[in-house]
């Protein structure tokens, strides 16, 4: 079996109109046994940033706390907060420098970016293993279930979804394809972005 | 005189035999070795249904070589893993219960999957491992007890039956066939549990459990087991158990089918969502939850206010 579904786990990010929204499962297993079901996948890098890491169980611990390292010293040279766009720039080249001996996480970044004139617009991001870069425009998706959500996602997802239909949206999306994937389930949590404020909730999922 | 009127008759139990025999194109009374006369040195496969061998000097390595995918997990054919099942003898006879998943891979390909076979009004049969081979050939069995009825005038024990089984799988042994099943009833001898698998193991017992899942499922069965356990108790121990294995274990879950085999036949008792049993329990009586149980009940686990 790979390594990349030892653990399971599975990500997905979406866009809407004016917010973004990043949600995963909560499974933590060891190839078939479930061990834990309140298994964190996605952190929060800033207050509109978020950072979702499925894969292998202790490389997202090892890239969580690599990444707060890295925007730790950012913050503290360049005197501000890391935007989207740099993170996820960050991200790829933090994955490429262990080319021939990979992180086996499939990172997906999600927030709200600073424009030129002062507002803000919608980012999400993710990349493979190595660090190769995937700038969507609707959603993406990473971890076991990820064939299923591509599925699911591309027949649910709309452009220019307000806040409360993107929850709803990416809330089905997630339920439904990880029903379909062995690793992915057991609970799941819902991160809604917009320029001034993160909605979280906790959602019942199937439980076997 | 009797066999005579027996031979010409229209009606009754031999005619429906002959009819019976002539469908299945089998010679008169030729199937003596299947039932273990030989101890199954018998040419076993005589009057059973003929296969198409691959023709290639040694058959079954060549079968194992693109089948077996423990070995090597890239062949051609993939055979369906991940199961739980149980079958217990108490006081008041047998209790069935399986799980519904199958899964391809990682894939759940079906959740509704009727992993209880049911052989006759008497005997159930449970699935694990290949579902094409279960399926088949416990039908099959079940087509073979129907002729020990009409040749005996008397129902088939629950030994026999199982036993027919596990010569017959071994009699393709090395071919691939994968099944782990346990043969339940009630006969002559009161409530019976045979385990047969396609290695030709073949076990008489009180409690077993087969599949993926199968030692979430004996953690909570060896747990709670008594023999003196009311029907009520053993069905909710049934239950209970391929909840546990349906909640632990990525390839099991989705339902759950329970069955009570009594003196008069098997009862289907009812098909359980895992979740809701997660979450609400049968009848809304309460969730199996871990959270739900502990709960408020120490300060490490404080009630949920909301």
């Amino acid at each position: 079996m790979s390594i990349m579904q030892y653990n399971g786990g599975s990500v997905i990010a979406m866009v809407g109109k004016d917010c973004v929204a990043i949600a995963s499962d909560l499974r933590l297993g060891v190839q078939s046994l479930s061990i834990a079901t309140n298994f964190q996948k996605i952190f929060p890098v800033t207050d509109r940033l978020y950072l979702g890491l499925p894969g292998l169980a202790s490389d997202v611990a090892t890239l969580h706390e690599r990444f707060r390292l890295l925007t730790n010293m950012y913050t503290i040279k360049e005197e501000r907060e890391i935007e989207p766009e740099t993170f996820a720039q960050l991200v790829s080249s933090t994955l490429y420098e262990k080319r021939f001996g990979p992180y086996f996480i499939e990172p997906v970044v999600a927030g709200m970016q600073k424009t030129p004139s002062g507002g803000y617009k919608p980012f999400i991001a993710a990349t493979d293993l190595i660090g190769c870069l995937n700038f969507a425009k609707d959603f993406v998706v990473a971890g076991t279930a990820s064939e299923k959500l591509f599925g699911v996602a591309e027949g649910l997802w709309e452009p220019d979804l307000e806040a409360e239909d993107l929850f709803e949206t990416i809330s089905q999306t997630l339920l439904n394809a990880v029903d379909r994937d062995a690793f992915s389930g057991w609970g799941a949590v819902v991160h809604v972005i917009t320029k001034d404020k993160v909605v979280t909730r906790k959602l019942k999922g199937r439980m076997d | 005189m009797n066999s005579l009127t027996e031979r010409f008759a229209t009606t009754g139990y031999a005619a429906e035999l002959k009819r019976a025999k002539d469908v299945l194109g089998e010679e008169e009374d030729g199937l003596d070795p299947m039932w273990g006369s030989q101890a199954g040195f018998g040419n076993l496969a005589s009057g059973v249904v003929k296969f198409n061998i691959p023709t290639v000097p040694d058959p079954s390595a060549f079968l194992r070589m693109h089948t077996d995918d423990f070995a090597d997990p890239s062949c051609r054919i993939k055979i369906k893993h991940g199961t739980t099942t149980l079958a217990f003898r108490f006081q008041g006879g047998v209790i069935v219960a399986v799980d519904s998943r199958a899964t391809a891979g990682s894939y759940v390909a079906s959740g509704t999957v009727k992993k209880v076979i049911e052989i006759n009004p008497y005997l159930l049969g449970t699935m694990a491992g290949g579902a094409a081979d279960c399926q088949y050939w416990e039908t099959y069995l079940g087509m073979q007890c129907r002729l020990h009825e009409l040749r005996n005038r008397e129902r088939i024990s629950v030994a026999a039956a199982s036993k027919y089984l596990s010569n017959l799988v071994y009699s393709y042994k090395g071919m691939g066939l994968s099944m782990g099943t346990m043969i339940c009833g009630w006969d002559k001898t009161g409530p019976a549990v045979f385990y047969v698998d396609s290695d030709g193991t073949r076990l008489k017992g009180d409690l077993f459990s087969v599949g993926s899942g199968s030692t979430f499922a004996y953690g909570v069965l060896d747990q709670g087991y008594r023999w003196d356990l009311t029907d009520e108790e053993a069905q909710e121990l049934g239950r209970r158990s391929i909840y546990a294995a349906g909640h632990r274990d990525a390839f099991s879950g989705n339902t759950i089918n329970l069955f009570h085999v009594k003196e008069d036949g098997w009862k289907f008792i009812g098909n359980y969502d895992v979740s809701k049993m997660h979450y609400d329990g049968p009848d809304n009586t309460g969730g199996y939850a871990y959270e739900l149980r502990v709960e408020g009940k120490s300060s490490a686990n404080p009630p949920v206010t909301q």
